[in-house]
């Protein structure tokens, strides 16, 4: 517990609280209670992903998946349209006696067209749900941060959560085992 | 740590990171290659010798657009030269790469996270190659945009009946598959140099293509579902790559070319060439960049084995060609086969066999497996021999088909040559810069195998799983329950 009066005391730059732990045990066990304690707004960052925190954080299943289900289904439809629109419709081309549109003959085009938007849409899906790029966030104004993607693990709680309490939530936070508390500024 | 250790005993397997190393050693180690001032003479000398391979091709094509590709080797009957069997050889490069960082992720082959970043950039820098080689084969570079159905390409649509079509789908969709399953895996790794970094100017482009990354588990969560379902993508799609380069030539009615097995024996080859590629690029990085510990003798020992393998499938593809070209009865294929083995071209056919499927015998012994030079000389040969597979099925094939009159030998010219060493030198001028630049080490996912990675006590299920025993000191409040 080493929170400045002036940063605890609800001035408006501040952004939420961070607290550092050594180990992975330590922080599943501090991201459980935070949980618990019913925080909404918070957020534990790791340098890889911890086994056992999207239940100790209480994570519900993204739905990425069904993003790309439906990325995926565009891109089928969307290559079997095109080739019956180009080869049998619009400008119907006579091969070798081949038939104008055939089933088996699309079949490449249109796996590799459904693998190609489903793939787009993961990326994509991932990145947007994530809500990134974002260059700007409260976390990085704390200089030890960087090591979050090195060796270290955080646990961050945003002012603007209804829990919110700078007081109590900071001598909160230093109960659960890490280092001192530190304020980030917005 | 104690139970750790027994399971290792029991199974005999070393662990995937040795040297007693920490989460901030590894990313010390693998940080330290790209933020060294000035990087080793060996990288400057491997550098300078790509970029003079570069310049060649640069220079062999630049010719080959002025004069025509009349500069070529290839004429009636072998209209297929260099060009297509640069193609499928770089295409299957690449295919090594996707095994690597799709397949055995689903098969949760933990050894791969060490060299997966590696193979996937090599994926990548493989089709840049390969692509290159329809792209200049077609005689008018300039109207190359014909390949894609564009509006107002001659009015007309391509046809999308075709295998040469498909192949602009299937690579194209490769190409992009692999660059972006390679750029999510190194998301969280620029963010670590990011947040290294001392200048200014590499905190701007590292934080840049970071995308703001923060290790946020919120993020990670998602980023693992996305990592998931793009292995599920890229492995369909890798063997579908090659199965339809196969159908160029499969869907012909060439003596030779035209069988059933292409699509797996095209696909295994690739993967083995791929192997091969993996081995000769890797065996000198880790070395000169003091990667041993996290690429060790289990991770090349493993894909020894591998290459082993799938050097056998495409020996039984070999036989079993024969076998199907006298049991099909069809005189025409049959000769096509004997031609192989006994014709003009026989000294590439039994290149071809001595490489890919004689050398890789030698590591059925233990001591061979665990050798560096043996597995260096051996991962060249193969990459020879892989090559002259393909060389063998596209010449021999059309220097000799159906009539007599019209066979012919096929000679190549020294444009030829000079374009085929030129594009190595891209590939590994590619991969100088790779090396100098990013992180050739997927440090977030090393870091995730490592026994320090695991909870040893999960708050949520005390007795439900045996607790998978890591090296941490309990927690504080967990004193009393971390031992079962």
């Amino acid at each position: 517990m080493n929170v400045a009066p002036e940063q605890a005391g609800g001035r408006e730059a501040l952004f939420g609280y961070l607290v550092e732990f050594e180990t992975v045990d330590q922080v599943l066990h501090a991201a459980a209670q935070v949980r618990d304690a019913g925080f909404t707004r918070w957020d534990v960052h790791t340098p890889f992903p911890v086994h056992g925190m999207d239940r100790a954080m209480g994570i519900r299943y993204t739905k990425l998946p069904l993003l790309v289900l439906t990325g995926g289904l565009t891109g089928m439809g969307l290559a079997l349209l095109m080739q019956w629109w180009m080869n049998a419709y619009n400008y119907p081309y006579i091969i070798s006696g081949k038939p104008f549109f055939s089933l088996p003959a699309n079949i490449p085009v249109v796996f590799e067209l459904t693998v190609l938007f489903s793939a787009l849409t993961t990326v994509f899906g991932m990145l947007g749900l994530n809500q990134l790029p974002t260059w700007r966030h409260g976390v990085f104004s704390s200089e030890r941060f960087a090591r979050a993607t090195d060796d270290r693990f955080f646990i961050s709680v945003e002012a603007s959560d209804p829990k919110f309490d700078p007081q109590r939530t900071a001598e909160f936070l230093g109960r659960l085992g890490g280092s001192e508390v530190e304020a980030l500024q917005a | 740590m104690k139970q750790n250790q027994e399971i290792q005993d029991q199974l005999g397997r070393p662990p995937l990171v040795i040297g007693g190393y920490d989460f901030h050693s590894v990313t010390e180690t693998v940080c330290k290659v790209v933020e060294q001032p000035k990087p080793p003479i060996g990288w400057y000398i491997g550098f300078t010798i790509s970029s003079l391979g570069l310049a060649t091709l640069l220079a062999m094509i630049s010719w080959l657009f002025y004069k025509g590709v009349g500069v070529w080797g290839v004429n009636n009957p072998v209209g297929w030269g260099y060009a297509i069997i640069n193609f499928v050889f770089w295409v299957g490069i690449g295919h090594a790469g996707t095994l690597i960082s799709a397949i055995l992720f689903l098969f949760r082959q933990r050894w791969r996270t060490s060299i997966n970043r590696f193979a996937e950039a090599m994926t990548i820098f493989a089709v840049i190659c390969a692509l290159v080689f329809p792209g200049i084969h077609v005689g008018r570079p300039w109207v190359v945009w014909w390949m894609f159905p564009l509006p107002y390409a001659q009015n007309m649509w391509p046809n999308f009946r075709s295998p040469l079509l498909w192949d602009v789908f299937a690579v194209g969709t490769y190409f992009t598959v692999s660059l972006l399953f390679w750029y999510v895996g190194l998301i969280p790794d620029i963010a670590t140099i990011r947040d290294r970094a001392k200048t200014k100017v590499r905190k701007i482009l590292y934080g840049i293509f970071a995308l703001g990354w923060r290790g946020s588990h919120r993020h990670w969560h998602r980023y693992e579902v996305a990592y998931l379902i793009l292995a599920a993508l890229a492995t369909p799609l890798v063997l579908s790559v090659h199965s339809v380069v196969s159908f160029d030539f499969a869907t012909s009615q060439l003596p030779g070319w035209h069988t059933t097995i292409f699509p797996p024996y095209f696909v295994a080859g690739a993967i083995y060439s791929g192997f091969a590629m993996v081995m000769t690029l890797m065996i000198p990085s880790r070395e000169f960049f003091g990667l041993k510990n996290l690429v060790t003798m289990r991770h090349l020992e493993n894909m020894n084995r591998i290459m082993l393998a799938t050097g056998m499938m495409v020996g039984y593809a070999y036989s079993i060609e024969f076998f199907i070209a006298w049991y099909g009865g069809n005189q025409f294929e049959q000769f096509a086969f004997i031609n192989r083995a006994l014709g003009p071209y026989s000294w590439a056919y039994w290149t071809m066999v001595s490489c890919n499927v004689l050398s890789p015998q030698i590591f059925w012994f233990r001591k061979m497996r665990r050798s560096i030079p043996v597995m260096f000389v051996v991962s060249i040969l193969v990459n020879i021999g892989m090559w002259f597979e393909r060389f063998v099925i596209v010449v021999t094939s059309l220097s000799r088909d159906f009539l007599p009159a019209a066979w012919g030998y096929y000679r190549p010219t020294y444009v030829d040559v000079l374009t085929l060493v030129g594009s190595f030198g891209l590939f590994f001028t590619l991969f100088m810069i790779f090396i100098r630049f990013l992180p050739m080490v997927a440090m977030a996912e090393v870091k995730g195998v490592m026994p320090q990675a695991q909870a040893s006590h999960d708050p949520e299920h005390d007795r439900a799983h045996v607790p998978r025993a890591g090296s941490m000191q309990p927690a504080p409040g967990l004193a009393g329950g971390g031992a079962q």
